[in-house]
Parts: C-alpha cells; structure tokens; sequence
C-alpha cells in the first residue's frame, strides 16, 4: 500500500520506504529524512527570482541577496523532478521537515480500508479531485511519467 | 502585577515560577499583594493560556437541564445572523479605513470571555485573543468598588499587552446582565490605525520602547450605564492624532453592540436564560472536541518549518522562527523553541497571546473554516515558546510592529498544514501553497487637504497575493491572510480623504510570482505621490527585502522579494503638466531610466521610519505574491504563454526557469522543442545535484557568516540553544546560550553606527595626508 505523502512522494507502508511518485526511486527509509534520499542544488536565488530594478545602480531590486538567501534544490536522482525547494540562509542545515509514524500511518489505513492512492485528493471541491496514483505504473520508465500520463491535474 | 498561586504557567523554564508555596504561605502572599498592588497590569495567569475555561456552576445547571442541538443551531444561526448585521454596520459607518475595508470582528462570548460566535467576515485571529481582556475585566474590575460591571456598561481597551491582535484595534466589550449576573459578553473590535504612536498610523516601525507604541489603554469602562464618558473620551482622543476618529467608531462600536445586544435580548426572551447560556458554552466545547478529532485524523508525526525574517525595520539582520508540530493521536504541539529572542528596541515584537492569535486565523480560515470561529479552536492545540523571545515578548519590549513576529504564527501553521493534511483521505480545506505574509503597504500621516490631522493606512495591505493551489493558480491580490473577504478599496473615495494620489495602482509587476506548475497569485505595484497637504509622509512596516518572506511547496519557488523606491528632489506633478507623455510611471522605468533631472533615485528596504514627502516625489512599492506549487518543469506550457503574453513573466523566466519554447509573436508553444529542452533541464538537475549527505558536508557550517546579523536556533537538533547578536560596543559580537542566558539585545542607532564608520574614514584620511586636526568632543 502506498501512501501519498506530498505531490511528489509515497511511502509504501509494506516495505516502509519513501519512493518517488512519478518514477519509484527509493529516496529511503520511510522512518526517516526522505531528503537523504535526494541530490541537492545550493541555487543562487538571483538566478531564480530576476531583479526588476538594476542591481548594478540599487542594493535592493526583488532579487533575494544570495548573502542571506540560498535555494536549496531536491530532485529525485532517477527522474529529475524538483520534489522541494527549500529557502535557507547560506550553511544553515537543510531542515529535516517531515518524520511521520509508519505504524501509526499504517494502523489508520488498514481502518480505512481504502487505497490510498485512489481516495486522497487535494480537499474538499470537484476541482479539487485529482489522480495521486504512481505515474510509473502507466508510463514506461525511459520517460519516467513526465509524457503520456492520464492524471486529471490541472482542473480548472 | 499580580501574583497568582501555581497560574503563572512556567512555561520559560524559569525557577521562579516553578517555586510551589504551601497554602499558608499563598494566603500570605495575596493578602500582601491584595492591599500592596501598584497597579494590575497583565496577569500572566490570564495572558499565558488559551484553552477555553472549565464550566462554571451556572453552566453546568444551565447544561444540566437538557440541550435540544436543532434548538442550539437555531440559536447559533440568530447570533450569526447579529453578527453578521453588527459587522455591516461597523464596516459602513465606521470612520477607520480598516472598518471600511473589513478589518474588524464582532462576537458573543461566554460569562468567563470565551469567543463563543464570531462574525462569518472580519479579522478571525480575534477569536482566540479577546477572551484575555474579559477575563481581566472579569478576575479585577467585577468586585473592584470603584469600576465594577453593571447593564449597559462598556469596555474599551487596546493595548496586546492585554490580549488584542495589535496595538491599532479597539475593542468595545460590554456585559450581558441578567438577574445580576454576566451571562454573556457582546463586543465589537475595529482596527482603527491611529494610536498616537511614535509615527501615525498605529503600526510604527520606528519604535524603540513600548511607550513609543502608543496609546496602552488596559481595560476601561469607557460607557457607563449607557453613557459615554467623556473624561475617558476626552482623554483617548487627547493620545492620538485623530480625535474625530476615536469619537466615530467608539460610538460606531456602541451601536454595532447595541444590535447584537437587542438579537440577544430578545433570544433570551424567546428560549430563556439558561437555554441561551447552555447553547453558548455547548457551542465553545463542540468546537474543541471537533478540532481533537480532527487532529485525530491527520497522521502522527512531525512536520516542521522554520522561516527567516530579514529586518527589525530599521536594519538587516536574520532572525529565525522555528515551529515543529507534533501529532500524536488527537494532541497537537506546536513548539517554537528555536525562535530568536525579543530585541528590546525594535518594534517587531509580538506578545504571545497576539501570536497565537494568528495560529487561530490559520486554523480557522485555512485548516477547518468550515468551524465556528470559537476561542474552543485554538483551546486543544498546546503551545510551546520560550518567554522573551520574539513571539512571546516580554512586557518591556516595544510591540508596534508585532505583525512582524505574529503573521509568522501564521504563516508557521498555514505552510505545515499542506504536508500535514497531504495524506489524509477527510480534507476540510484544499492542499495549498503559502499565501504572502507581508504588510506591503503605505501608512501615512499628516494634514489633510481638508485641515484634518489623520494618520493611517492604504487599503492595499488587503491585497496579498494568494498561494497556488494544488490544482490551480493562485489568484492575484486576492485577500490578506488575516481576512478572507477584505476589500482593497475604492482609490478615488480614497483621495476624496487623503492628499495623495496613487499614481500607479494596482499593476501587476512582471515576474513577480511563486513560479511552480501552479504559481502563486501576484502582487501589483503602487505608486504614491502628496498633494495640496502642508505636511505629509509615508511610512513602509514590512520586511522581505533580501530574504523572501514565503516559500513555496512541493518543489514551487516562493516569491522574490521586495524593495521600497523613492525619488526625492521633484515634483511629479509638474513634470506631468509640463509633458503629458511622462505620465508613463513604473517602478521598472523610474529606477532604471532615471527620466526625471535633479531626482535623487533610491532603493531601500521596506522597513521606512516616518518620512516627510514633499509634493510630486514618488514613493514606490509592490504587493507580495503567494507561494507556487510542485516543479516548475510540469507547469503546463500554455500557462507559461499565456503569462508572458500578458507580461507576468519574463522571457527569461519562461525559459530558464519553465524551460519553454515558444514562436515570437505569436506566443504558439512548440510542444517538442519544449519537451526535449525540459528533459534536458532534468538531466542537468540531476548532473549538477550532489547527494545529501555529500551536500550537507560541504554545505552546512557551525555557525551563520560571520557578517550576518542573526538570532535564532542553527539547524534544528538544539533548538533551546540560540545564536544572538550582541552589541557591547558599536562592534557586533556573537553570543550563543539558551535564551535566559542571552544578553539583553539592543541594537545601535544605524547613524550613530554610519557616523562612526565616517569619522574612522576621516581619520584614515588625515592620516594618509598628513593633515593635522583637532577633534573637539
């Protein structure tokens, strides 16, 4: 059983660990820091948040001083896809943002009964019915669910 | 203050209060302090809890007789109904900007003050903070001889010291008296901005000690027996810059509470005391037993986020607030240990109760706003925070700016909530990325072109950009985090009332969004300028200036951040009455092209004290935006088109950020082109990432750079031991400690500091060149 943890995360409750929504990389054990699992990327944000006003006449110009200001960048190393972008201070610690009770999580959803994967959606509203099932499964892994796949996202 | 046996909730470690006296030695201490009191300021055994209070004897035999819950809902829906009523009222009469643009809330409250009912529109964040003052009212002015609590008495009371969001709303509490006893409280709360603070508009960013706060008004009996009293009146509008104000929407407030109170006089009439007494407490412990088990509901675990705040205002610095959350079955903790400590003269201390107050908005209005808006809300969920720090100030620190700790309350519960409640198959509200948290916005003060002295606040601070949803964009200057259905504000009614224009208003500034697959909603640029007004100034309260102030979720990008720019030295009006096409203002053009000779162009952070505005010189700033939502790379490439078609984004952010590839001219995306140039920025992601532990190795170091100015937990694996900034000298040094152990932080004047450095620079320079001065002292 595999639960959907965030957009881009399950953890599967039967081998308890935290794979990758869209291609199944194994970021881990599912008790611990799926971030462990990731490459990291120190981004300066200038090259993120463009300046609108000149930087070489104004101190401040909408782009965050890299000083004060880093992105921290996570993929899934298998298929890429950015699965958090954390800002930091430069050599602060990346924070460990999520560690979850397995067997906790597993107790409420064999009460549930339900499959995860089908009944989690994104709250209340049609619009907010979505497809959280595993892009791996449909889709072959050489473009690891980022062509073809038939998720009902982006409902407006 | 007063001290109270075993209430002062030791909360902050501190021995003292963890000192148990027997009973003989209590009676002994409060019949000191009885007849040795100086005066009754904020009692911690009030100020330092939330939960709602045990039921009172009266309760339980009101309980006691039997609930019908159709009867209860019906009484419900009439009190919505009063309170809906009562918030027009105060929303189309009112005089403050706030009242008319919805910063206000309306409530019935139980006996003992607990927020039974609030107003569906309004400020929610004053559920959980308005039973502080009623309490108060309740434990020392009900059997105090010379104030006491009679039918038709009201109170007034604004200081956060004493339980209020911030120091610019004012409250009027009055008592429901029946056979001699409260049995219900009505109120009505207005943000009303001017308070007579150390700068106009009730929210200075300049003050250095709680008495350049303002008005501190504890709980007084403003209305007694019905009447106004018009010593105490006299006295409010003496301290503040706009008496007119201070009459209107006290007397605004008393007729909005005289509504509720003729709903609730007649209720009783209709269902009888104790019916309507059961149906209010029944309705405060509903609200807390829903929301455990709602708790309940989401998985155990721990969710944290930390944010960083870039500004006290006046200077750059870093200083942190950490929140952990904790489940475990229905309990829930949210522990801020880690958070920076309080700057005693900085204004963006927050008072505990008025952080906590903003954890409620958050639940209220983004976790469950399907609730009662009831202090039973907040009630089950404990709180840990170290007293002293910044979002839980102590009582000598300045508070004007409190928004600047407390917003984060919310923003710590409204960012956690969408990995928290991601899993759960029951959602009572949609999975959504951070809304801005900012106060972008400009107070002003001064003479107005009809005579008048005002000093307040423009309509845009309602304008904040939204977070991206999870299946959608966010909507752009939607609404503040703190008031679902505010209003922005009619701009020409505005300068009816005020001598400004804004001569831009309300454009969106290009690439200012959270970027994701879905991107947050955008903030617009304003533009201001005086006009026809002897004396005028403007002032900016916010910070996320080099730091940015949300992030986004789930692999979106927060927003950027913002600057204050100014053109000093010209008249804008002349220059457009001398050349019409001029009138084509940006911030982009201004800054960048210079166009206007003899302007001095400036671009500062958005922390500006009170700032004398001559007539035509510009004043520039822009609204923040949401967070974005997921990778960039799944953003659907007609989205990405169609915001730049329409100049929201940069041809720069299409492609380097959402790797798209379009036809110039006629925006038609070319879908393989796009395709192969994102699996190309995938394949780089992966070539330029380095595993976590090899990252971390490299990255992570023991302290923050030795230039910044920061103050906060590093990390999080000891969060009770604080990196702070101290000044002993003119020189910062670092200290780190646990927060009792911290020196007292004071941070220089930064003139005093730029003089220094000048006049190190003149010596080098009389040394250089030989020149022999002397410095007279």
């Amino acid at each position: 059983m595999r639960v959907p943890m965030t957009e881009y995360l399950f953890i599967d409750l039967d081998t308890e660990r935290w794979i990758c929504r869209i291609c199944a990389h194994d970021f881990g054990d599912a008790r611990g820091n799926y971030k462990e699992g990731t490459l990291v990327y120190d981004r300066d944000p200038r090259e993120i948040h463009p300046p609108v006003i000149d930087p070489e006449k104004y101190e401040f110009t909408f782009s965050p001083d890299p000083a004060f200001c880093r992105i921290l960048e996570f993929y899934c190393p298998t298929c890429g896809t950015q699965i958090e972008a954390e800002y930091l201070p430069p050599g602060h610690p990346p924070t460990v943002d999520m560690l979850w009770d397995i067997d906790s999580l597993r107790e409420k959803w064999e009460a549930h009964g339900g499959n995860p994967e089908e009944v989690v959606n994104y709250g209340p509203g049609e619009n907010a019915v979505t497809d959280l099932s595993a892009r791996f499964d449909s889709v072959s892994h050489a473009q690891p669910g980022h062509a073809g796949h038939t998720h009902r996202e982006g409902a407006h | 203050m007063t001290l109270t046996h075993n209430q002062s909730a030791p909360t902050s470690g501190n021995t003292d209060d963890a000192q148990l006296l027997t009973d003989q030695e209590q009676q002994w201490v409060d019949a000191f302090m009885d007849e040795t009191t100086l005066f009754l300021g904020p009692d911690p055994a009030i100020m330092r809890h939330h939960e709602i209070m045990p039921r009172s004897a009266y309760e339980e035999e009101c309980i006691a007789q039997g609930i019908d819950p159709l009867e209860i809902d019906r009484i419900r829906k009439r009190l919505a109904g009063a309170l809906d009523e009562a918030f027009e009222m105060c929303e189309s009469m009112g005089a403050a900007p706030g009242a008319k643009w919805a910063d206000l809330s309306c409530a019935v409250y139980t006996a003992e003050g607990d927020v039974t009912y609030l107003s569906n529109r309004g400020v929610i964040a004053f559920s959980a903070v308005l039973h502080h003052p009623i309490r108060y009212i309740m434990k020392n002015w009900k059997d105090e001889p010379t104030v006491g609590i009679n039918e038709g008495d009201g109170f007034f009371h604004n200081d956060s010291r004493f339980g209020m969001v911030h120091n610019t709303d004012q409250s009027m509490l009055v008592p429901v008296i029946r056979g001699g006893i409260i049995i219900a409280w009505v109120g009505a709360t207005i943000h009303e901005g001017e308070n007579g603070a150390c700068e106009p508009g009730g929210m200075p960013s300049g003050s250095e000690t709680p008495f350049d706060d303002g008005l501190r008004a504890s709980p007084i009996k403003i209305v007694e027996k019905g009447h106004l009293r018009r010593d105490l009146l006299t006295f409010l509008q003496h301290s503040t810059r706009d008496p007119k104000l201070m009459l209107a929407d006290i007397k605004v407030k008393m007729g909005a509470v005289r509504r509720i109170m003729d709903t609730v006089d007649r209720l009783i009439d209709e269902v009888g005391q104790e019916t309507f007494v059961a149906s209010l407490r029944v309705t405060v412990e509903d609200v807390e037993i829903e929301v455990r088990r709602r708790i309940g509901e989401l998985p155990d675990g721990t969710v944290t986020f930390n944010q960083f705040v870039d500004s006290t205002l006046k200077e750059n610095i870093l200083i942190k607030f950490a929140c952990k959350i904790t489940i475990r079955g229905e309990r829930m903790i949210v522990d801020l240990t880690g958070t920076g400590p309080e700057i005693l003269n900085r204004a963006i201390n927050s008072p505990l109760a008025s952080t906590k107050s903003f954890m409620a908005q958050a639940i209220l209005s983004y976790w469950w706003p399907d609730l009662p808006r009831s202090t039973g809300a907040l009630s089950p969920i404990e709180v840990t925070t170290e007293e002293h720090s910044w979002a839980d100030a102590g009582y000598d620190a300045p508070v004007g700016q409190s928004l600047q700790a407390s917003f984060r309350g919310f923003s710590a519960l409204q960012t956690a909530f969408a990995k928290m409640q991601f899993s759960s198959p029951q959602k009572y509200s949609n999975v959504v990325a951070p809304w801005f948290n900012q106060i972008n916005d400009f107070l002003w003060g001064g003479t107005t072109q009809n005579g008048e002295q005002v000093g307040n606040l423009c309509a845009d601070l309602n304008g904040m950009g939204g977070g991206a949803k999870a299946f959608r964009d966010g909507e752009d200057a939607v609404a503040p985090l703190f008031c679902a259905m505010a209003d922005i504000g009619e701009q020409e009614v505005m300068e009816e009332e005020v001598p400004f224009l804004q001569l831009v208003s309300k454009r969106l500034v290009r690439d200012n969004q959270g970027f994701g697959k879905f991107r947050g909603g955008m903030g617009y640029e304003m533009i201001v300028a005086s006009r026809g007004t002897p004396s005028w100034g403007f002032m900016t309260v916010t910070s996320g200036s080099k730091f940015s102030s949300v992030p986004g979720m789930f692999g979106g990008y927060g927003c950027p951040v913002y600057p204050l720019a100014i053109v000093k030295g010209i008249n804008i009006y002349d220059i457009i009455q001398d050349d019409p096409s001029q009138f084509d203002l940006s911030m982009e053009r201004v800054m960048n092209e210079q166009p206007f000779a003899g302007g001095d162009y400036q671009s500062a952070h958005m922390g500006l004290q009170f700032d004398v505005a001559k007539e035509g010189e510009l004043y520039m700033i822009a609204q923040g935006a949401g967070g974005g939502y997921g990778d960039v790379l799944e953003r659907d490439p007609e989205l990405v088109v169609t915001d730049l078609e329409l100049d929201r984004i940069s041809a720069q952010v299409a492609t380097d950020v959402y790797g798209v590839v379009w036809e110039p001219g006629t925006y038609v995306v070319h879908a393989a082109e796009t395709a192969a140039l994102r699996a190309g920025m995938r394949q780089a992601r992966i070539e330029r990432g380095t595993p976590y532990k090899e990252f971390v190795a490299a990255f992570v170091q023991d302290e923050p750079p030795k230039d910044l100015l920061y103050f906060g937990s590093w990390g999080q694996d000891n969060d009770e031991e604080l990196i702070a900034t101290h000044w002993g000298g003119l020189e910062p040094e670092r200290v780190s400690g646990k927060l009792a152990e911290l020196p007292l932080i004071m941070v220089p004047d930064r003139r005093v500091l730029k003089i220094a450095r000048l006049e190190e620079r003149v010596r080098e320079l009389e040394q250089k060149y030989g020149e022999t001065v002397v410095h007279k002292s």
